[in-house]
């Protein structure tokens, strides 16, 4: 490793940020997630107001010192130059904030101070200013005060990066983007990945599914240089591509199968979970998609098609609980959806506004109210009244239209009728009002349908949800594209430019490449939000086909891999891990689409905790046959009771709109893996036609863990193994009964002819492979 | 901050341990990583230190190292258990003055009653102990443990429905999303065993209203916190914890080198990739391993004496049963779990109250009076808080028809009763007054987020100093409210 004269901070400190002592004007600018804990980072020579300063101001002083009017303290806020710059006091003799004189801005008199009465932040708020963080906001005020707007706010840049770095590195502009903040530090790009990897890479990031072992040497075969874009392609264009991605947009958009709260009864709402694959499949435009969810009823002679993608504004929990106030939860259903439509699309924490205004971002309780005033317009009641009933408004899907125009929909129980619920818009809308405190029965000041200024006007569009979505893909929006392309990053590389998908505000996490994440929205908008070939670009990077072997070095310089030096490891999802059990071992039935299933999980989960009530959500009733072994997007989704085995692997319990999951590491994580009868149940298929396959032990060995972890073993894994299998096999043999038990799933399996002892012995070592972190992750 | 700062260092330390790790470290070390510190202090080679939560040092000396909640979901009347009101059985049937409801907002099973005829407890009340406690009839055992209580008259919420109600409760928020008070301990203080998960949870069901309302994972779920932090359902059936067993035909010899291989492959992968969370996977199987022999041990408890199964009475031998569950929560108490939530449901009385109190009365008093006095005599109820309540009260009127045996009661938010005992709660006191009528507070009013700050306190924790940035929001427990209720505290 080259320790060139300048890096040789990175070793002193052993802290990445310490390079970032950046330059906005030269190079790009870098912000980073959390910063907190500084260290001994150097304080950089040119102090950029959003990449240095906001940050703590919104952190630290927004609180009482913020956009929420409400709340400011002695007349004092820091939201923008001439408030903070304002004379203060009685005799208007002292300044906050004087430009270039830090010595007189009694910010910084006041952050230095140790007197207990003087200090800020103040000592009830809990909060304090590190040494670094003073002396940003000294040198900021030396050098003149300067104020931006928030970054996320500012129009989207075309920009440029003349990178000067080799070639080789070079596949396509993101690299350059990539390796030009690379370059700052003594990392180096890592070499391309090894081809099993790559082509388990791109499998997993647009399927959701393993490569088959076929897939895997005809690529390993394949020397073109094109070889690689023709596996993108081909997995691109499979229907599991589609399957893939609404898995991420069922998160997003809340999806569940039943009506959450109380009794948590079951609901229809799996056609418009079809349609969402299928506008995936076909690879609909993101602005059009994303218009049919919010407006499609809207549009002009509005099609059964455009009506059934508004479900996804009804995905929200509705009660059904015996003696509440409907008005207060229908109050709830419209602000999950004002929460659904800034987490989604604007990346903004609304909800903070809903009680008063936001105290980081300039979102009044008026912007609030005015964009709620848009969803407040469905004619539908808080409370199901009649137990089991619809909630209105809904819509039925004929067996007749299935199979006509709305061909997407697999009605594979035949279904007459098929209710859906979706949106509506109400002849006359409701009044809305600011409600003091959010509180339902507390109504104050009326207001019309608007968005928040600063975003961008809401000028000459339709003041309904079209108007809103038109206003979303304006081009001049700045959100909109960028918060898509990062959500399309995270899904590629574990973690958006901006961690914080969800939040591009004040307090999210600032991008840690924000010419990039503008490179890729401008790109994505001038594409016309084509969101295949969007995919195809990040993955076209060399940045996504690096290795992910780790250095010591860069494991501590940079662990949280922001500089890309490496691709990602990452843990595989719930669904995904079971789905690639269930893929490898054969037992995956593939169909696309239908009514939600029920796969294997424990008995009594749901009736233990039933009031009595719950019709068909009461007890579980595992399905029959190939049900059981469905892609994992299609298990059925209860909600206040989900599926243990996806929530032990970090899936989220759909109450709310979720853009990303955790990912964990736990012993019940090992349970499921090692217990769960149907990992077990794919061991036993595996082992089964590893059994069939081949007559040698090496070679069934072979391709067990092929099948499950896309790899060829080495030699001494092979010998591991089969040592094991060698001793498991001697016991199994002694022990003919243990075998037979162990065996006895209730998965029929086509005899090998070979001994029960046999098979235990290679179910067991297929376990076993299911376990390893390999098969859990992609490399 | 200093949680963020702390938490970066955990995070840090964690990560910097697993990478000098990663080759060739003892599973035994390892498996006192997350969340399981190492509870003799022992740790192999000194390098292990018991990783716990994210509070460094907490803010106050705590008098409680953990929590026993027994939640009583429905909620329980506190007309007919604790809160004697004589005036309503001298005004039975007549009508609740408008003057002393005062514009309380009633839920849409009652507000349509032509009249709220007003009605008193069928069932007499003593006072008992030292203090003079009130206790009714309906819990014989639980009046002899009223000098080691603190009863709390003056409980009040803001929902008025079940699932708000108890989210509230378990959440300090009404809507779902937050994370549960075992969640946030979990988080905070980390955990006190190397085989046990830090958080569990048990659940039994009532016999005085079999058709009640329901439960929902998310009660014990950890919100926005990391997975670890959710509870653990300990449940009575053949998997106590969720694919705990192994199958059939797989004996521990077995399983060990199943897991010793897994380790072998999995630690190859870590030489090649140097990625610390192989090291973690490592860990977490052998933590796995080891709770498939410490949960069974646990729910085991033949090798309790006679005179603890008569202590909790003869159901305590039948699992799943309420005293079951207050038996198991001893149990996970002693070898340090830390906060064990239990849920009896049941008492949710809109009709046929006399009969079903009673039953409900009947399933949860031996067991929760031999709790406490259990915890005592072992030593542990000083560092033991524990907790008896449910969502909300019932109002002092009749739902439905009021007949000469036979009435219901509605939600009551403004006014309902729980115990606390141990854990540095003061015993033998009743704390908080509600007028004649039972309807409203008159005297030291404790709301839900009082009582969260209050149980936060005596694990040392400053509960408005305890946050997590989520979404660019600081979030606490008690949300922005909540005091300590100083004057029960010991």
């Amino acid at each position: 490793m080259d320790f060139r004269k300048g890096r040789f901070l990175w070793m002193c400190f052993g802290i990445l940020l310490i390079a970032f002592a950046c330059n906005p004007s030269t190079s790009d600018t870098k912000g980073f997630a959390d910063d907190i804990g500084h260290g001994d980072k150097a304080v950089p020579d040119i102090i950029d107001f959003n990449f240095h300063v906001k940050p703590i101001l919104s952190d630290r002083c927004f609180k009482c010192h913020g956009p929420d009017k409400n709340k400011i303290e002695a007349d004092l806020s820091f939201v923008d130059f001439i408030s903070a710059t304002k004379p203060l006091g009685e005799h208007k003799d002292h300044f906050a904030i004087v430009p270039h004189k830090p010595e007189e801005s009694a910010l910084i008199d006041r952050t230095h101070s140790n007197d207990p009465g003087l200090i800020m932040p103040p000592p009830e708020s809990n909060l304090i200013l590190d040494e670094y963080e003073k002396e940003i906001l000294q040198k900021w005020i030396a050098q003149g005060a300067t104020y931006k707007k928030h970054w996320s706010l500012l129009p989207i840049q075309n920009s440029k990066i003349g990178a000067n770095v080799k070639e080789e590195f070079i596949h396509n502009e993101i690299d350059k983007f990539i390796l030009s903040q690379l370059e700052e530090s003594p990392l180096q790009p890592s070499p391309v990945a090894q081809k099993e990897h790559l082509i388990r890479r791109l499998a997993f990031t647009i399927t959701g599914l393993p490569p088959t072992i076929d897939e895997i040497d005809k690529f390993l075969q394949n020397d073109s240089p094109a070889a690689y874009e023709e596996v993108l392609d081909d997995y691109l264009g499979r229907p599991t591509y589609g399957e893939h991605m609404a898995s991420y947009w069922m998160d997003l958009a809340r999806y569940a199968d039943t009506h959450g709260y109380q009794d948590d009864l079951e609901r229809t709402m799996w056609p418009w979970r079809d349609w969402v694959i299928n506008a995936y499949n076909r690879n609909m435009p993101y602005d059009q998609f994303v218009t049919y969810q919010l407006a499609g009823d809207l549009l002009p002679n509005a099609t059964k098609e455009q009506i059934i993608a508004t479900a996804f504004n009804r995905n929200h929990s509705i009660t059904q609980e015996g003696g509440v106030i409907p008005e207060e939860y229908r109050t709830e259903y419209v602000a999950d959806r004002t929460l659904t439509f800034g987490k989604a699309f604007l990346g903004a924490s609304l909800e903070c506004a809903r009680c008063h205004d936001h105290k980081y971002d300039p979102i009044s309780q008026k912007d609030y109210y005015s964009l709620f005033s848009f969803f407040n317009n469905v004619p539908e009641k808080g409370l199901i009244e009649e137990y089991g009933a619809i909630p209105e408004p809904f819509i039925e899907i004929s067996q007749q239209e299935v199979t006509s125009i709305l061909t997407f929909i697999n009605n594979i129980d035949s279904l007459e009728k098929i209710p859906l619920l979706v949106m509506e818009e109400m002849a006359k809308p409701r009044d809305t009002y600011i409600l003091d405190r959010g509180l339902y029965n507390k109504p104050t000041q009326q207001v019309t349908p608007n968005t928040p200024e600063e975003i961008l006007p809401f000028d000459g569009y339709p003041k309904n949800r079209l108007g809103l979505s038109q206003w979303l893909f304006d081009e001049k929006n700045p959100l909109t594209a960028r918060v898509a392309v990062n959500r399309l990053w995270q899904l590629c590389f574990g973690k958006g430019i901006v961690s914080t998908a969800d939040d591009f505000g004040a307090q999210g996490a600032l991008p840690t490449h924000p010419k990039l994440l503008d490179h890729l929205a401008y790109k994505f908008i001038a594409d016309n939000w084509d969101v295949k070939k969007m995919l195809k670009y990040i993955l076209s990077s060399r940045t996504f086909q690096q290795s992910t072997n780790s250095s010591a070095l860069a494991l501590s310089l940079d662990p949280d891999n922001l500089l890309y030096a490496r691709a990602p490891r990452l843990r595989l999802s719930a669904e995904n891990i079971r789905d690639n059990a269930l893929a490898s071992s054969g037992l995956l039935v593939e169909i696309v689409g239908g009514p939600s299933v029920k796969p294997y999980q424990p008995k009594g989960l749901w009736k233990e905790k039933t009031g009595g009530g719950g019709g068909s959500t009461a007890e579980y009733v595992i399905d029959e046959g190939g049900k059981r072994f469905r892609r994992s997007l299609y298990t059925f989704w209860k909600r206040t009771v989900p599926p243990p085995s996806m929530m032990t692997f970090d899936a989220v319990s759909r109450d709310f709109c979720m853009v990303s999951r955790e990912t964990t590491s736990t012993p019940l994580q090992a349970l499921v893996m090692m217990n769960n009868p149907e990992i077990l149940q794919a061991s036993k298929s595996l082992a089964s036609s590893a059994l069939r396959s081949y007559a040698s032990l090496e070679e069934r060995i072979i391709m067990m863990f092929r099948k499950a972890t896309s790899r060829m073993p080495n030699r001494k894994e092979v010998m591991m193994m089969q040592d094991y299998l060698q001793k498991q096999q001697t016991h199994f043999v002694e022990n003919v009964n243990l075998a037979e038990s162990y065996l006895d799933m209730n998965l029929p399996i086509d005899n090998p002819e070979k001994s029960e002892a046999e098979l235990a012995a290679y179910t067991m070592l297929a376990n076993v492979i299911y376990n390893l972190d390999e098969t859990l992750t992609r490399s | 901050m200093n949680k963020e700062i702390e938490e970066r260092k955990y995070a840090m330390n964690r990560r910097t341990f697993l990478t000098k790790s990663a080759i060739g470290i003892g599973s035994a070390a390892l498996a006192t990583l997350f969340g399981c510190g190492n509870s003799n202090g022992s740790g192999a080679g000194g390098m292990i230190r018991k990783i716990g939560g994210v509070l460094g040092n907490l803010d106050f000396a705590p008098k409680a190292k953990r929590v026993i909640y027994l939640f009583q979901s429905g909620g329980p009347s506190q007309l007919e258990l604790f809160d004697p009101k004589p005036l309503l059985n001298e005004m039975r049937g007549q009508d609740l003055p408008a003057t002393v409801r005062m514009g309380q907002r009633l839920t849409g099973m009652s507000s349509g009653q032509a009249s709220f005829p007003l009605v008193g407890s069928p069932y007499k009340f003593n006072q008992y102990g030292e203090a003079g406690t009130w206790i009714s009839d309906l819990l014989p055992y639980t009046s002899k443990i009223v000098d080691d209580i603190c009863v709390i008259k003056s409980m009040h919420t803001e929902a008025i429905n079940h699932d708000p109600a108890i989210t509230f409760f378990q959440t300090g928020s009404q809507q779902p999303g937050r994370p549960s008070i075992g969640s946030w301990l979990s988080y905070g203080l980390g955990s006190m065993n190397d085989n046990l998960p830090t958080f569990t949870v048990l659940l039994s069901r009532g016999t005085g209203r079999k058709f009640g309302q329901p439960l929902y994972n998310r009660l014990w779920g950890n919100g926005f916190l990391h997975s670890l932090h959710q509870g653990v359902q300990f449940r009575a059936a053949k998997d106590p914890v969720l694919y705990l067993k192994d199958p059939n035909g797989m004996d521990r010899k077995m399983r060990r080198k199943m897991i010793d291989q897994i380790a072998a492959l999995n630690q190859l992968q870590a030489e090649e990739f140097g990625d610390p969370e192989i090291a973690s996977r490592i860990a977490q199987y052998e933590m796995a391993y080891k709770m498939q022999t410490s949960v069974p041990e646990i729910m085991d408890v033949s090798d309790e004496p006679d005179y603890i199964y008569r202590m909790y009475g003869a159901e305590s031998m039948m699992p799943g049963t309420y005293a079951a569950n207050a038996l198991l929560a001893r149990r996970l108490a002693e070898r340090g779990v830390r906060f064990v939530q239990l849920y009896h449901m049941g008492w949710d009385h809109h009709d046929n109250l006399p009969v079903a109190v009673a039953k409900q009365a009947k399933d949860v008093d031996q067991g929760s009076a031999a709790l406490v006095m259990d915890l005592k005599q072992r030593g542990m109820l000083d560092d033991t808080l524990v907790i008896w309540g449910g969502e909300f009260g019932r109002t002092n009127y009749s739902q439905g028809v009021l007949t000469e045996n036979n009435f219901g009661r509605d939600h009551h938010p403004r006014c309902f009763t729980i115990w606390m005992a141990g854990g540095g709660i003061k015993p033998g006191i009743t704390y908080g007054e509600t007028d004649d009528f039972g309807y409203n507070i008159v005297k030291n009013p404790v709301h839900v987020h009082d009582f969260q700050a209050t149980l936060m306190h005596q694990l040392g924790i400053d509960h408005e100093k305890f946050t997590f940035k989520h979404q660019g929001r600081r979030f606490r427990l008690t949300d922005v409210s909540g005091h300590i209720v100083k004057n029960i505290l010991a």
